[in-house]
């Protein structure tokens, strides 16, 4: 059955435990190793909310092709203990053709997991472990996930070199001894996988990187050399990745007092001509506000990165949730044109970041770059991505002109912008509105006249094909944004195989609005499903309100933390009214 | 340190004017220190390019469109963090920062501690009226708890002033000093010595509001030079902070921290950073 609705092309593994079951340690081994078999994959992770040894899950896929979505059901589970699984139950679809590999010493199996049907193998994984001189029930349960899959365990055992190295030999040693003790014993158990690794095609250089250090990849490729940011999960990673790394080009991060300090900060620095971003999650970008409608008044080019979680409010801080997208889009007070970009998978937060970068310095505006928890903390396997030609290039003043006029209006919106050290191009610049020279003015001419500057340069700009990701044919449409571009992709080729043709638009610039870009990516279709993860329809509201859409539209949405699965979209697509 | 410029050796206070009139009240004491900001860059000797003053909301937080500096008027409260980060930027500029008491002290309260503590090498000048003059006269974070002058707080606002100096000394401010507008010229000294003076450098500056606090008229009666030398050290400097009236002026703390410090230098290049995820 799972043969039927799961391409075959690829595998899904969750493994779950109480704090310290090295649940994440083991899924990251499982990820490089088959990385290194030649497969593509990812990893996504939940956590309960304790700060220290909460419980933990780990939800990797893997395939003979690139991995952009998690699956609707997990084919294999491991369960290293019972602790509050409950907790986990949602997010983790089991049926009658999951596997479910526990320890019988954790007690009994849950109702919640007996009722869905999936098989139960026991495998002593505490007992064995505790034979072995420093084994670990993780490694036990790998070696089983292995066995079954199908990874060459001599593999597995060069990945766990690399990754426990730094331990010492014993650690090493005795994680191999673990390994090969529990693919033995799931041989013992007689059980099988429909999966199995091919013999490796691994051809070209492959990376392995989560969607928050892509961001702080993408945005220094972009040219960015300042940050100043307040932690915040889910967004702390990419700041923490960010630090040594921006160090090691001659970039300064600082850690600021509050996201308030953080948004003037990078206002200030981008001010002294330096590329700069922040990067929180919801409240923090909710407090940075009022200062982005000052980026926008003064025409200081920045970008925040806001890796959404779940809201409103502290709301559900640990999962995944695009219900963001207002307050990017409406958020500022008065009329404030701005950019809201958004990735739409984890290798997309590499270009979106550079891109956002680029786009913030060349039009002088801030940016708001959207990402969200299931993207920033999913790691992915995939091929290395291309260098991209473009870099932020400001438009910059030079020295010694008579007359500047810092907010001079002409035909593109964008004025030369003149860097504190650059003779004769002092000015203030002020969030008041003011006159093309600064000056501060309250007078109607002068405010229309830069309303209109400020507007007219983003709307002049030509944004090229990356505004969103179009592809397919067909009178119907799934239209969507962000990470639910994942699921809605895989569904699309589901249906494809179907004899359903059906077009893609994955959203990437949300503002400014592409309205002639997006009514030819649409042209005969006669109807839309709209994807997204917000329980308001955010991103629908904002298609009407911007977009021509087809008299045939329908919505399917759900809230976080749940993620969206191929097989909700897909049935939305087939099963139309 | 700092570059040769074209006009340095010529540049006098008025040239560090603008050609834009206030906005200010006859008779306010911010028209003062405009001048004496004016005179310190004059005697520091930089180029016009070269230093940046930065401001956020109130009546004082205007003066950067009176200068011919590089300026930032920002938003209520949050100049001294758009001053950090410029200044972290750009380590080579003159920063300057001005406001109020309102905006610095209440508003801009938690940056004030953090600038304090985090010491990056910048001059705050804040100009205390404890009045919000530009909403028309309400009760600032230093007005006295009776003055019953606003009417958003008609009883007075029954709660204990503020106290920048003491604050800023526990909070590790670099250098601490007070002036008063009626004294331009000192003023213009004490600003001169705080830039040079390597980290966060604060000088509180008693200037009179005469249109919502005219009895700040008498301030120039109040005020003497502080009978002590300058001392760097902080349990003595704490016992005269907290033991004053307001009116003693002069350098008050000269601190020995060293500045916050921003590596600076390339060691690798990009390919090198995008090395640690091939596998």
């Amino acid at each position: 059955m799972a043969v039927e609705r799961t391409p075959p092309e690829t595998v899904t593994i969750a493994m779950t435990g109480a704090g310290g079951a090295g649940v994440v340690t083991a899924g990251q081994i499982l990820l490089e190793t088959a990385a290194a078999a030649g497969l593509f994959g990812q990893m996504a992770r939940a956590a309960g909310p304790q700060i220290r040894g909460g419980e933990s899950a780990a939800y990797i896929r893997l395939g003979t092709r690139p991995v952009m979505s998690q699956d609707d059901t997990y084919e294999i589970h491991v369960a290293f203990d019972w602790a509050n699984i409950e907790r986990f139950a949602a997010e983790l679809p089991l049926d009658g053709g999951s596997l479910v590999i526990c320890d019988p010493a954790a007690g009994e199996v849950p109702e919640v997991i007996t009722s869905t049907g999936a098989r139960i193998v026991e495998i002593p994984l505490k007992k064995m472990a505790k034979e072995i001189p420093g084994g670990r029930p993780n490694m036990i349960g790998l070696g089983a996930v292995a066995a079954l899959i199908g990874l060459p365990l001599e593999t597995m055992a060069a990945t766990l070199d690399k990754a426990l190295g730094r331990k010492g030999r014993e650690a090493v040693e005795s994680g191999i001894v673990c390994i090969r003790a529990g693919s033995a014993a799931l041989g013992e158990s007689g059980v099988r996988c429909s999966f199995k690794v091919p013999a490796s095609t691994l051809d070209g250089e492959r990376w392995n990187i989560s969607g928050n250090e892509a961001t702080g990849l993408g945005a220094i490729r972009g040219g960015l050399r300042f940050v100043a940011a307040y932690p915040i999960t889910p967004a702390t990673e990419v700041l923490e990745w960010l630090a040594p790394n921006l160090e090691k080009l001659g970039g300064v991060l600082v850690q600021a007092e509050d996201e308030l300090a953080s948004i003037n900060m990078i206002i200030g620095g981008s001010f002294g001509g330096v590329p700069s971003l922040t990067a929180t999650s919801g409240p923090g970008l909710a407090l940075m506000m009022e200062s982005i409608g000052l980026a926008v008044a003064s025409e200081v080019p920045v970008v925040i990165v806001n890796v959404m979680r779940g809201g409103p409010s502290t709301g559900i801080p640990t999962k995944s949730e695009q219900s963001d997208l207002n307050i990017a889009l409406y958020g500022l007070h008065g009329d404030a044109p701005h950019l809201v970009t958004a990735a739409n998978s984890v290798e997309d937060c590499l270009f979106t970041a550079h891109w956002s970068v680029h786009l913030a310095e060349v039009l002088q505006t801030p940016a708001i770059f959207l990402t969200d928890q299931s993207l920033g903390q999913t790691r992915t396997v995939f091929e290395r991505p291309a260098d991209l030609a473009f870099a932020g290039k400001r438009e910059i003043a030079a020295a010694g002109v008579t007359g500047y006029r810092r907010y001079a209006v002409t035909d593109s919106g964008v004025s030369p912008m003149a860097i504190p050290g650059t003779p004769g191009g002092e000015y203030v610049a002020d969030g008041l509105e003011h006159t093309p020279n600064g000056r501060p003015s309250s007078q109607s001419e002068d405010h229309l006249e830069q309303l209109e500057k400020r507007q007219r340069k983003l709307d002049n700009h030509d944004y090229g094909d990356h505004w969103a990701d179009v592809s397919g044919d067909g009178e119907v449409a799934i239209v969507t944004w962000g990470s639910s571009t994942g699921p809605s992709r895989e569904a699309r080729d589901r249906a494809r195989d179907q004899g359903l043709d059906a077009r893609l638009v994955s959203m990437r610039l949300l503002a400014p609005a592409q309205v002639e870009r997006f009514q030819a990516a649409i042209e005969g279709v006669e109807r839309v499903l709209v994807v997204e993860q917000s329980h308001s329809r955010q991103f629908f509201r904002y298609l009407r309100a911007h977009y021509d859409l087809p008299a045939e539209v329908k919505v399917f949405n759900q809230p976080g933390p749940l993620p969206i699965r191929p097989g909700q979209v897909l049935e939305a697509l087939v099963n139309w009214s | 340190m700092e570059k040769a410029s074209p006009q340095t050796q010529s540049l006098t206070a008025k040239d560090f004017k603008s050609e834009y009139k206030p906005i200010w009240c006859p008779g306010c004491g911010d028209f003062s220190v405009l001048s004496s900001i004016t005179k310190a860059l004059s005697v520091l000797g930089i180029g016009r390019e070269e230093a940046a003053v930065i401001s956020g909301i109130g009546c004082s937080s205007r003066i950067p469109a009176y200068t011919n500096v590089y300026g930032f008027h920002g938003v209520h409260g949050r100049s001294l963090a758009l001053a950090a980060g410029l200044k972290l930027a750009r380590p080579e500029l003159t920063v300057l920062v001005t406001g109020g008491d309102g905006d610095g002290f209440s508003i801009g309260g938690n940056h004030f501690l953090h600038a304090c503590r985090r010491n990056v090498d910048l001059t705050y000048i804040v100009m205390d009226n404890q009045v919000y003059g530009m909403t028309k006269g309400q009760a600032s974070p230093t007005t006295a708890p009776e003055w019953e002058g606003s009417k958003l707080t008609p009883h007075g606002t029954g709660i204990n002033p503020f106290q920048p100096l003491g604050v800023a000394l526990a909070a590790g401010a670099n250098f601490i000093a007070r002036g008063f507008s009626g004294d331009p010229n000192g003023v213009a000294k004490l600003i001169v010595d705080a830039v040079r003076h390597p980290g966060f450098s604060f000088i509180q500056i008693l200037t009179p509001c005469v249109t919502y606090r005219p009895e700040q008229r008498d301030w120039k009666n109040a005020v003497r030079k502080a009978p002590v030398e300058p001392t760097s050290d902080p349990e003595r400097a704490g016992k005269r902070l907290m033991g004053d009236d307001g009116f003693n002026l002069g350098i008050l703390y000269l601190g020995q921290r060293p500045p916050y410090h921003v590596p600076q230098g390339a060691k690798a290049g990009l390919a090198d950073i995008e090395m640690q995820f091939s596998l």
